[in-house]
C-alpha cells in the first residue's frame, strides 16, 4: 500500500506504509548522528589498537602501549611506596622508645598508623578506636596486656589467642559456673563481691561469702587486691572499666562462662614499618605508657584510674 | 469436549505434581511455594471447568471469539495490576532508602532486612511493573499495529496470568530466603524453569499474531517486542544454567564459576537492561508517542538503522560491569568499547521520539501526556549518554561501587521506564473502558510534576553522593596514606540518602494520585475541570480488519 503523501507541517515525504493510522516520514539519517557514530568506532578501533583487546589463542593481545590494569597497580604501589620510602627507612632504622621521643619522625608514624588503622583495625575498634563491648578501648589507660610502645608493639605482631602465632598473648579465665567449679549461689556471691571492689555493691553479707571464693580462686590471676595482673591480662577489677559489661547480670554471666576474645596477629599480614605505626598510633591515642613506668606500680584512686 | 478434558486434565496433573512436591519438600520456602503452584493449578482447574459452555462443548464446538474485535481483556487487567505493582515497588524503594538512612528500619527480623527486600524492590519495579507492562501493552500494540486479533488466546492467559504467578513465587521467595545470589536474576531454579515455559509461550502468541497481521509490513514497534522476548529467552537460558541440590529443595548451585560466572552473570545483567528495559521500552514508545501526538514517526530509516545497530551492539557491552577487576584485560576493553559505539545507536530512539513531535512541540504545552513522554525521552537521553561515558575505564575507576551506579539506574527506570509507562496507561484506561477521558488530566499533570521533581531530587543526591563516595575511597594525604576509613564515608552520605528518600516520597506520591485517576476512571467518573488537549480517537476504526465486517 504505497500511499505516499507530503506531511505538510515539515513539508517531508511519508514512506507510505500505515499502521493504526501512524505514518513514517521518509527523513535522511541526521548527518551528524552518523558522523558521531563514525567517531566513535574510529575511536574503538584505535583504543582497542594501543589497549589490550582481542582473544588469541593463550592470552588476548596486548596492544601498543602496553598497559595492563595488573601492570598499572603495581607502578602505582610502586610510586606510592617511592614517595613514603624517606619517612619508612628512617622509622624502621629507629627504635620504638626512640620513635615516641622524636618529634620529626613520631608524627609520620603516627599518620601512616591511622590509615593503617582505617583499614585493618575499625571493624573491631570502631573508626574512633573506643571499642565497644567485647573490643577494648584503645584511648583510654587501661591496659589489659600493657600500655608501652613495646607492649602494644608485640600485641600487634602476635595478637592475643591468634592460634596460628606460636607467640601469641594467651591465658584462659575458667568458666566457674558452667564447669561446675563454683555453685551457683557462690557465683552470685562472688559476684556481689567483685562489684564491691568497685563501689557498685555494698558490702554485705554477700560480698563477705564472695571475697572467700575470690579469694580462693580469682586472686592467682586477678591479684589480691582485685587489680589485674597484666602478665595474664587479666583485668583490673575496681574501676569503672568493664570489657565484658559491669551490670550484676554481665558480669556474673562472665564468671558463669569465662569471655576470651582473640585478636589476630599482625605480623604476617603487614609489614614490619606498617606494625611499627600502628603501635606509634595506638599509643598516641591518649593512653600510651612510658616505659620508664614498667614497674607495675598501681596508682591508687577511683574511677578510670591507671591500673 | 475432548479439548476441555484434555486442558482440566493437564491442569489436575499439575496440581497433582505440586501436591506431591509439597509433600517430599526439604525446606519450608519450597514447601511454600509447591503450595503456591498447587492453589494456582486448582485455580486453573475450577475456572476452565466453570468458563466452559458446556452446551457448546456437547455438541463438538469451540466458543468462537469474535474476530472483528481485538482482545482487550488481559490488556485491562494488565493496566491495573501494572499500576498495582508500579505502587508495591516504590513503596518497598522509598523502605530501603530509609533503611540506608536509617539501619534501625531493617526491624531485626531476617524477613526486613535490607538484603532481602532490595531484591523485592529491583524485582517489583523491573520484572513486576515494568514486565506487567510490557506484556499488556505488546498485546496492545501487536494487535493494532498488525490489524488482527491475538493468536492464540488461551495461550495468551496463561502467559499472562503464568507471569504474574512468576512474579508472586519470585517476591516471597525473596522474602524467605531463597535467592540465587545473581542480580536480577535472584529466583531459583523451580521458579525459572516455570518464567522459560511461560516465556516460549508468549514468543508463540507474539509470533502467531504478527503472522496472521493484515498489514504488508510489521511496524517498528513489533521488531522491538520481538527482539526483546527472544534476547530475554536466550538470556534468561544461558544465566540460569544450575543443578538443584535436590529436586524438592530450593537450593542450587550455577554451573558457571568464578570469573566466568562473573561475565556471565553481567552479560545477562546488562542486557536485561538493554533488551527488557530499552528493547521493550522503545517498542511502547513507538507506537504511543505518534499515536498521542498525532504525528508520523520521525524517519523510518532511523528506526531501522539504529535498531539493528543497537541490538548487535549491546549485546557484547556487558563486560563493562567488570572493570578493574579477575576479568582479563582484553574483555574489559572490548566492554569499554561496545558501550561507546552504542551511544548514538541508543539515541537514534531518542532522535526518533522527540523529532516526532516536528509540526506538534505546541501540545507539550497542551497535553499532559505529551509532556510525559517528552521527559520521559529526554532521561532515556541522558542515561544513555552517562552510560557509555561510566563505561569508560578511568570514569569507572571512579563511579564504580558507588552510588552513581544506583543515580544512573534511577534516572534510566524512573525517568525513562517509569515515565513512558504512565503516559501508556494514561493513553489507555480511557480507550479500553470506553470513556471520554481520563478521570482528571489536571492531575496527570500534577504526577507528572511530582515524579520530574522526585527523579531530580533521587538523580541528583546520587551523582553527589557517588562522586564523594568514590573520592573518599581514593583520597590519600599528602604522605600518601589512606585518609578515609569506609564507616567514615558512609556517614558522610547521611544527607544525600535523606534527599533521595525525599525524591522517592514524590515519586511514590505522583504514582499514588495515578492509581486514584485510573481507579476513578475505570469507575466512570469524570471530574469536573477545565479540559486539557488530548488525541483523537475513534472507537469504531479501531478494531480488526476482517474479510468481512463484524457489523
Amino acid at each position: 500500500m504505497a500511499n505516499k503523501r507530503i506531511d505538510e507541517p515539515t513539508g517531508i515525504e511519508t514512506v507510505g506504509h500505515e499502521w493504526d493510522g501512524i505514518e513514517e516520514l521518509n527523513n535522511p539519517l541526521p548527518r551528524w548522528w552518523v558522523w558521531t557514530t563514525y567517531m566513535t568506532i574510529i575511536f574503538s578501533i584505535g583504543y582497542m589498537i594501543v589497549y589490550p583487546a582481542l582473544p588469541m589463542l593463550k592470552s588476548g593481545t596486548e596492544g601498543l602501549w602496553g598497559w595492563s590494569s595488573r601492570g598499572q597497580l603495581a607502578e602505582e604501589m610502586k610510586a606510592g611506596a617511592a614517595l613514603r620510602k624517606e619517612a619508612s627507612d628512617a622509622i624502621a632504622a629507629t627504635p620504638l622508645e626512640a620513635l615516641i621521643k622524636d618529634e620529626k619522625l613520631m608524627p609520620l608514624a603516627i599518620a601512616g598508623g591511622a590509615a593503617a588503622f582505617k583499614q585493618n583495625c575499625v571493624q573491631c575498634h570502631g573508626s574512633g578506636a573506643a571499642g565497644s563491648e567485647g573490643y577494648p578501648n584503645l584511648k583510654d589507660e587501661d591496659w589489659l596486656w600493657g600500655g608501652t610502645i613495646t607492649d602494644i608493639h608485640t600485641t600487634l605482631e602476635h595478637g592475643i589467642r591468634a592460634s596460628d602465632y606460636p607467640q601469641t598473648r594467651t591465658s584462659l579465665m575458667p568458666s566457674f559456673g558452667k564447669d561446675g567449679i563454683l555453685t551457683p549461689a557462690q557465683v552470685s556471691d562472688t559476684t556481689a563481691y567483685v562489684l564491691s571492689l568497685s563501689g557498685k555493691h555494698p558490702n554485705d553479707a554477700a560480698a563477705q561469702r564472695g571475697a572467700a571464693s575470690f579469694a580462693a580462686n580469682c586472686v592467682a590471676c586477678h591479684g589480691a587486691d582485685g587489680k589485674g595482673l597484666r602478665q595474664f591480662g587479666a583485668p583490673n577489677l575496681t574501676d569503672a572499666v568493664w570489657l565484658y559489661g559491669g551490670t550484676p547480670d554481665k558480669v556474673s554471666a562472665s564468671i558463669h562462662k569465662a569471655h576470651a576474645g582473640v585478636m589476630p596477629g599482625w605480623s604476617k599480614k603487614l609489614d614490619a614499618v606498617t606494625i611499627k605505626m600502628l603501635a606509634a598510633y595506638v599509643y598516641s591515642l591518649g593512653g600510651g605508657e612510658e616505659s620508664a613506668a614498667a614497674p607495675t606500680t598501681p596508682a591508687s584512686g577511683t574511677g578510670n584510674a591507671k591500673p | 469436549m475432548e479439548s476441555l478434558v484434555a486442558r482440566a486434565g493437564w491442569w489436575l496433573a499439575a496440581l497433582l505434581v505440586a501436591v506431591f512436591m509439597f509433600a517430599n519438600a526439604q525446606d519450608a520456602p519450597f514447601a511454600v511455594h509447591m503450595a503456591v503452584f498447587a492453589l494456582a493449578a486448582l485455580a486453573g482447574l475450577v475456572l476452565s471447568l466453570r468458563n466452559t459452555d458446556y452446551k457448546l462443548a456437547a455438541a463438538g464446538k469451540k466458543p468462537a471469539a469474535d474476530q472483528g474485535r481485538y482482545d482487550d481483556d488481559l490488556i485491562r487487567a494488565g493496566v491495573i495490576l501494572t499500576t498495582f505493582w508500579g505502587c508495591v515497588g516504590f513503596l518497598v524503594g522509598l523502605y530501603i532508602a530509609l533503611q540506608l538512612a536509617f539501619p534501625a528500619l531493617n526491624l531485626g527480623f531476617e524477613y526486613t532486612t535490607f538484603g532481602r527486600l532490595r531484591p523485592l524492590h529491583t524485582s517489583a519495579v523491573i520484572f513486576a511493573f515494568g514486565g506487567t507492562a510490557l506484556i499488556a501493552t505488546s498485546f496492545y500494540i501487536v494487535q493494532r499495529t498488525c490489524r488482527a486479533r491475538l493468536a492464540l488466546p488461551g495461550v495468551a492467559k496463561f502467559v499472562f496470568w503464568g507471569y504474574q504467578l512468576f512474579i508472586v513465587l519470585a517476591a516471597t521467595g525473596y522474602v524467605l530466603g531463597v535467592s540465587q545470589g545473581k542480580e536480577y536474576a535472584e529466583p531459583e531454579w523451580y521458579v525459572d524453569l516455570w518464567l522459560t515455559i511461560v516465556w516460549v509461550a508468549y514468543l508463540a502468541v507474539f509470533v502467531g499474531t504478527i503472522m496472521k497481521r493484515k498489514e504488508p509490513h510489521i511496524y517498528v514497534a513489533n521488531w522491538f517486542f520481538l527482539s526483546f522476548i527472544l534476547t530475554v529467552a536466550m538470556l534468561h537460558l544461558v544465566n540460569n544454567v544450575n543443578l538443584p541440590v535436590s529436586l524438592f529443595g530450593s537450593l542450587s548451585y550455577p554451573l558457571w564459576a568464578g570469573v566466568q560466572g562473573a561475565l556471565v552473570q553481567w552479560w545477562y545483567g546488562h542486557n536485561a537492561v538493554g533488551f527488557f528495559l530499552t528493547a521493550g521500552f522503545l517498542a511502547m514508545m513507538y507506537y504511543f508517542v505518534p499515536k498521542q501526538a498525532e504525528r508520523p514517526i520521525f524517519s523510518y530509516r532511523l528506526s531501522i538503522v539504529h535498531f539493528w545497530a543497537l541490538i548487535f551492539l549491546y549485546i557484547w557491552a556487558g563486560p563493562h560491569h567488570l572493570h578493574y577487576t579477575a576479568l582479563p584485560d582484553w574483555a574489559q576493553t572490548l566492554g569499554m568499547v561496545f558501550s561507546i559505539m552504542l551511544w548514538m545507536p541508543s539515541w537514534g530512539g531518542m532522535i526518533n521520539g522527540l523529532m516526532t513531535l516536528n509540526g506538534a512541540w505546541d501540545k507539550v504545552r497542551t497535553d499532559p501526556i505529551i509532556r510525559m513522554m517528552v521527559m520521559s525521552i529526554a532521561f532515556y537521553g541522558m542515561s544513555t549518554f552517562e552510560g557509555p561515558m561510566m563505561s569508560i575505564k578511568s570514569v569507572n575507576s571512579l563511579s564504580h561501587y558507588t552510588d552513581w551506579t544506583i543515580g544512573h539506574v534511577h534516572s534510566g527506570a524512573l525517568g525513562w521506564n517509569g515515565m513512558i509507562t504512565f503516559s501508556a496507561i494514561y493513553f489507555l484506561v480511557p480507550r479500553l473502558w470506553g470513556r471520554e477521558r481520563m478521570y482528571s488530566q489536571r492531575m496527570i499533570n500534577w504526577h507528572f510534576w511530582l515524579a520530574t521533581i522526585g527523579i531530580v531530587f533521587y538523580a541528583a543526591s546520587m551523582w553527589v553522593a557517588g562522586i564523594t563516595q568514590g573520592l573518599m575511597w581514593r583520597e590519600y594525604g599528602a604522605d600518601n596514606y589512606l585518609v578515609n576509613s569506609f564507616a567514615e564515608t558512609v556517614a558522610a552520605l547521611h544527607p544525600m540518602y535523606l534527599a533521595r528518600a525525599f525524591g522517592g516520597i514524590l515519586y511514590l506520591s505522583g504514582a499514588l494520585i495515578m492509581a486514584y485517576n485510573v481507579w476513578m476512571t475505570v469507575a466512570g467518573k469524570l471530574r469536573q475541570e477545565l479540559p486539557m488537549r488530548q488525541a483523537e480517537y475513534n472507537p469504531d476504526a479501531d478494531r480488526p480488519l476482517v474479510a468481512t465486517p463484524a457489523e
